[in-house]
């Protein structure tokens, strides 16, 4: 399909992204393994777009990862995602902004559940009321974080102090974009650009300067998989799937991968230090792999913000190489200090993939 | 009405799930699963709406239904709507609730689930946590994971998170009201039900087999469960 027909499609899956006042839900994942992009998400919206977003302490984990491994019934899920809305109602919001994607797959699932059967719907408020004696009204808007980020796209980019080109050869820098299967697989109606030609990373990659890479496992799984990769013993999967999409990439030579699910980010890191301890494999060149980021992390990056700042020293694939690209002055020694410049050592390197 | 068949119709996602499959192949084509182990959701959804008992009660024994990575890819992607995603939730449900799951390597995984994924919901309130997760269950995390957890009280506060702090933001601790909660919302939901079934099925296995059982991660049924690779990738 030629560029001006996938435009075409891009834009006959459109969603309603509310402009401000959203009630923030947080991911399992990235609390723990991307502790930085949360809050830098946080910091995008209220002190550089101005807007009001609410941080409540009292919100739990959506129990998303124990449902879709089969662990609990669906309607544990249910009513823990009611528990949240009604949080939200206490708040005083009816905008939810979920930071996960298999988050986002669940609370669009659950709302789509209830129109379909709404005596789920009428159980879940029953059991709710029994368990914590609260009520909910449903969100008037649903969206996920990198929706917000896609639609003040614009807005960053005319802040923006770094564009998606080649320092040295002014090309654009050639970008994956990896979006999660719970994005838009499960109802396409509710992702930008639908699930086939999902647009909602590829529209940052666009506005800010960088280059599409269109390779054939592009909308493959990274191979999470739940109990896949939740059980050691099942881990050949998730791996074998990551490693099905950095074989497809790898002729195009991409500078570095963006995905707006969390447990995506963290695979396509974690399993190319994998691959490289089992067979010497990198695919970044020069014995690095291929930076993954996040799309906060990005966002901060060329809006000129310290990479150390934004957490990427916490990655097992070192981004260097595409902060040199970038052209960001940075300062190698600073990334692995702790507060206030506290030496705090740095990781064992590895002996098939440089960390630094 | 065959009394498995009758319990799954129960379940709304086999409800959803199943129309009618025309065994195009499309799902299988599509599917992350199909191309790494040896399963087939066409075969699947096939086979259930052949409504035989007996094959239904093959299913609910087999490794097969545990092979699916519930990426959905095949929601999108069926042209009659099927969805064998859904009736693979379905069948894990009905395969906990009769105990069948013991009889498979990659259902009696279950338990490796429950005392992980399942008991840090309800002992911090997230699904995963960074004082439960080490290189020893983990190892791809890497040595930069073991020098942040090493070091995760300075790192953490670098980058502004409020680790086990009673306020809001990244880590925070969960206030014990929002615990109780949950608590609470497993136990009339029937989560609390499922896992004293995982328990419960797995301790008496673990007897068959003639491996150590105990609470926690440290004993045998665990490990064997946990790590066992016979029949994976």
């Amino acid at each position: 399909m030629n560029i001006e027909k996938k435009k075409k499609s891009w834009e006959s899956y459109q969603k309603e992204i509310a402009d401000n006042h959203y009630y923030f839900a947080r991911s399992c994942i990235r609390q723990n393994f991307f502790p930085a992009s949360e809050d830098f998400f946080l910091k995008v919206l209220k002190d550089i777009l101005k807007k009001d977003i609410y941080d409540d302490p009292l919100q739990t984990t959506c129990t998303g990862i124990a449902y879709h491994s089969g662990i609990i019934p669906f309607e544990t899920t249910m009513v823990v995602v009611a528990r949240q809305f009604a949080l939200m109602n206490e708040a005083g919001y009816e905008n939810f902004v979920c930071s996960c994607v298999t988050s986002f797959g669940i609370y669009s699932e659950i709302l789509e559940t209830w129109k379909h059967f709404p005596e789920k719907e009428l159980k879940t408020r029953e059991l709710l009321k029994k368990a914590t004696g609260k009520e909910f009204r449903i969100p008037k808007n649903l969206v996920h974080t990198s929706d917000v980020i896609y639609k003040f796209r614009k807005e960053i980019a005319s802040l923006s102090k770094f564009r998606l080109i080649n320092k040295e050869t002014r090309q654009p820098l050639k970008i994956v974009d990896h979006i999660g299967c719970h994005y838009a697989k499960i109802f396409p109606e509710k992702g930008i650009g639908g699930a086939e030609y999902p647009y909602v990373l590829a529209g940052l990659i666009d506005e800010w300067g960088g280059a599409q890479v269109d390779y054939p496992e592009r909308r493959h799984c990274c191979g999470f998989g739940f109990r896949q990769y939740l059980v050691q013993a099942n881990r050949g999967y998730s791996l074998s799937n990551s490693k099905r999409k950095f074989d497809s990439m790898e002729p195009y030579k991409p500078d570095a991968i963006i995905a707006n699910c969390p447990g995506c980010s963290f695979f396509l890191d974690r399993w190319q230090y994998v691959i490289s301890e089992i067979d010497g494999k990198t695919y970044g060149g020069n014995q690095y792999g291929i930076p993954v980021l996040t799309y906060e992390e990005l966002t901060g990056l060329i809006l000129g913000y310290n990479p150390w700042d934004l957490g990427m020293q916490i990655h097992q694939v070192a981004v260097e190489p595409f902060l040199d690209k970038l052209g960001i002055n940075y300062c190698r020694e600073d990334k692995y200090k702790g507060l206030n410049g506290e030496n705090i050592g740095k990781p064992i390197s590895p002996p098939n993939i440089k960390i630094y | 009405m065959d009394e498995l068949f009758k319990k799954l119709s129960e379940d709304i996602r086999f409800q959803e799930g199943l129309s009618a499959c025309i065994n195009c192949g499309t799902c299988t084509a599509i599917c992350p699963a199909a191309q790494f182990y040896n399963y087939d959701p066409r075969i699947i959804a096939d086979t259930l709406q052949h409504h035989d008992e007996q094959e239904l009660d093959a299913l609910l024994k087999s490794d097969q239904i545990w092979m699916c990575g519930e990426c959905l890819s095949c929601k999108t992607r069926c042209p009659r709507n099927n969805v064998p995603g859904y009736l693979i939730q379905a069948l894990r449900a009905l395969s906990i609730e009769t105990g069948l799951f013991v009889n498979s390597e990659k259902g009696r995984q279950q338990l490796a689930i429950k005392r992980t994924v399942g008991e840090h919901i309800l002992a911090y309130g997230y699904c995963v946590h960074i004082d439960e997760i080490d290189t020893v269950m983990y190892p791809e995390q890497g040595p930069v994971w073991d020098w942040m957890r090493k070091n995760r009280v300075q790192v953490l506060n670098r980058l502004g998170a409020k680790y086990n702090q009673s306020t809001a933001g990244t880590l925070r601790k969960i206030p014990e009201e929002s615990l109780n909660d949950l608590k609470k919302i497993f136990e009339v939901t029937g989560a609390n039900e499922r896992f004293n079934q995982i328990e419960e099925y797995s301790e008496k296995k673990a007897a068959d087999l003639g491996i150590q059982f105990d609470s926690g991660k440290d004993n045998d049924y665990f490990r064997y469960v946990y790590s066992n690779e016979k029949n994976n990738i």
